[in-house]
């Protein structure tokens, strides 16, 4: 059976074209500004790494631990019952080194990005940090997996309520 | 969960379309959609006037710019003056449009649906990427600067760490997928290249380099499905799509067991019980699996029990997936060969098995006699798995 589906259609065409008028074009930006309410437990989680700590959430049904902390238990389907401090510590699940920046230019420095385990919130309750004083082979070679990092804080007078209170995690045992 | 299936009809595929898919292609979203649109309804052997409703897919908003995307496009979509409507779940858009349209036939709402998808990122400046920086929690994660190849690298270095894979292997699926890919029209990106070519290019996310990644795309894909009478009187083959699935795990991805993509379990055991499968490794004879990333087709041939877990690289290595092979994966050149325009791709990966079931594939024709084929597709925060089993 012969179809329109063995060719296909549209129109290829290159930047160039673009500048030199062959594609007509228009331009224009989105803005937008938002302005977040940070609800119950967002907020005490931003708090808290404002004074050098972090909170997570425990579901008295499971027993499981969530950072960062939630409303709702999506085991349970129920709210969540208290405020647990869970250590700076955790071991690393997964790490990758970053060549590019958020919007694909390249960066200057490669940064590690991982997943880390905190000590006290349920084994597989993980958060996404940056790891310093971690060298890119120590990741690509694997050998970061499953260590243990602590958190680096920004001095207390810098702190802004952010995750990025948190410099950065790093390893508290050889590599 | 226990399945309760009741379907008014069986919902038979009788036609697809597709654009060419290109890095930038000059029509606009509407003009791609009325395309593919039209290249569907032709097969179908039916015009705009025999469909009943119309279902659409696209994924973010951002793309297009426009902040009510299903209505700036509803005249390309052919809606105008007909039930319209739109699903989202970002990567798992296209195969998700799919499914709805399955429901409006099977539940005995309409006779004939026209499914179509479009996702044309061409329009994003300086690069499409940066729009998925905006599909991350503002609070936990944006301030790190998180983009979507970070999240990607970190899963599949998990899957490596995990079963002891080598990129040496994952390499494989993108060596495959272009290949095939040259014998697909609307091939985008489709090469003859070697694993020492994906080793060697770009280095974006350690261990994710740029020929482990589908490109950004535009593009439009359409299908017509139609309830069993009309299928008996439009047509000796129909492919009929004997099962669905969906499931959508937790929005905290950092919570999740990162080597196993479980919400694609669900999925696909969803899909199996309806189509009445019970070993899909056996009884499914070949698939289009999600394959954005090279990695991503393994994953998700494990999540969908087509391979043991950590089995799937060793099934690529072995020649298993090739076109010619015991399993085929991707004949049609997947995500990697023909190209990414997100929801349209989906619709492409359902095409493919509708046309491998037909046996109208050309030169893609898998070797094997194919009765039972599966699409698949994955999206939002690594998160959802959509499904699709069809049958001639």
């Amino acid at each position: 059976m012969e179809t329109r589906s063995k060719n296909p259609e549209g129109t290829p065409y290159k930047t160039e074209d673009l500048r030199s008028g062959a594609i007509p074009y228009t331009e224009d930006s989105l803005e937008a500004w938002y302005r977040w309410s940070l609800g119950k437990y967002l907020g005490k989680y931003l708090e808290g790494l404002k004074e050098g700590k972090i909170y997570g959430r425990k579901c008295n049904n499971c027993e499981r631990i969530y950072v960062p902390p939630r409303e709702v238990c999506h085991h349970c389907f129920r709210t969540t019952d208290e405020w647990v401090e869970v250590g700076d510590t955790g071991r690393v699940n997964t790490a990758v080194v970053s060549y590019i920046s958020a919007d694909r230019g390249r960066v200057e420095e490669p940064i590690i990005i991982a997943v880390i385990e905190l000590e006290g919130a349920s084994p597989g309750i993980g958060i996404l940090h940056r790891l310093g004083k971690v060298s890119p082979e120590d990741v690509k070679s694997m050998k970061i997996f499953g260590k243990r990092v602590r958190a680096v804080w920004r001095p207390p007078e810098e702190r802004t309520g952010s995750v990025n209170d948190i410099l950065y995690f790093e390893p508290i045992e050889e590599v | 969960m226990k399945m309760n299936i009741y379907r008014k009809s069986r919902v038979a595929c009788v036609g697809a379309g597709l654009t060419l898919f290109r890095r930038r292609l000059m029509e606009t979203s509407d003009e791609l959609m009325w395309l593919a649109a039209r290249q569907a309804l032709d097969e179908a052997g039916l015009t705009i006037e025999d469909i009943d409703c119309i279902v659409f897919g696209t994924a973010p908003d951002n793309f297009d710019g426009i902040h009510m995307q299903s209505e700036a496009l509803a005249d390309g979509a052919g809606a105008v003056n007909k039930p319209y409507t739109r699903v989202y779940v970002g990567g798992g858009t296209g195969v998700f449009s799919v499914i709805a349209g399955w429901w409006h036939v099977a539940s005995g709402l309409c006779d004939r649906v026209l499914v179509i998808a479009e996702e044309k990122m061409s329009h994003v400046q300086p690069h499409p990427q940066y729009l998925f920086h905006h599909i991350f929690d503002p609070v936990t994660e944006k301030p790190l600067g998180v983009n979507l190849i970070w999240i990607f690298a970190l899963e599949m270095h998990r899957y490596m760490y995990k079963y002891g894979i080598k990129k040496e292997d994952i390499a494989l699926v993108s060596v495959k997928n272009k290949r095939n890919a040259l014998d697909h029209p609307s091939a985008q990106v489709a090469a003859k290249i070697t694993v020492e070519d994906v080793l060697n290019s770009e280095v974006l996310v350690w261990p994710v380099q740029r020929l482990d990644i589908s490109p950004v795309s535009d593009g439009a894909g359409a299908l017509v499905l139609v309830s069993e009478s009309e299928a008996k009187k439009l047509t000796d083959e129909p492919i009929w799509i004997d099962g669905v699935g969906w499931s959508l795990d937790t929005m905290y991805w950092t919570n999740r067991d990162l080597a196993f993509p479980v919400y694609l379990y669900y999925a696909g055991k969803m899909a199996y019980e309806m189509a009445g499968i019970e070993n899909p490794r056996k009884e499914i004879d070949f698939a289009e699996v999600y394959d954005p990333f090279d990695y991503k087709e393994l994953h998700h041939m494990e999540g969908l029990q087509l391979a043991r877990k950590g089995e799937a690289p060793i099934l690529t290595r072995e020649g298993v997936t090739e076109r010619d092979g015991d399993l085929p994966i991707n004949p049609s050149g997947g995500l990697l060969g023909v190209g990414n325009p997100i929801a349209a791709a989906g619709i492409m990966k359902v095409a493919e098995v509708y046309w491998q079931l037909r046996g109208m594939a050309g030169k893609r024709q898998v070797k094997k006699d194919v009765v039972t084929g599966l699409a698949q597709a994955w999206g939002d925060l690594m998160q959802v798995g959509t499904v699709v089993i069809m049958r001639r």
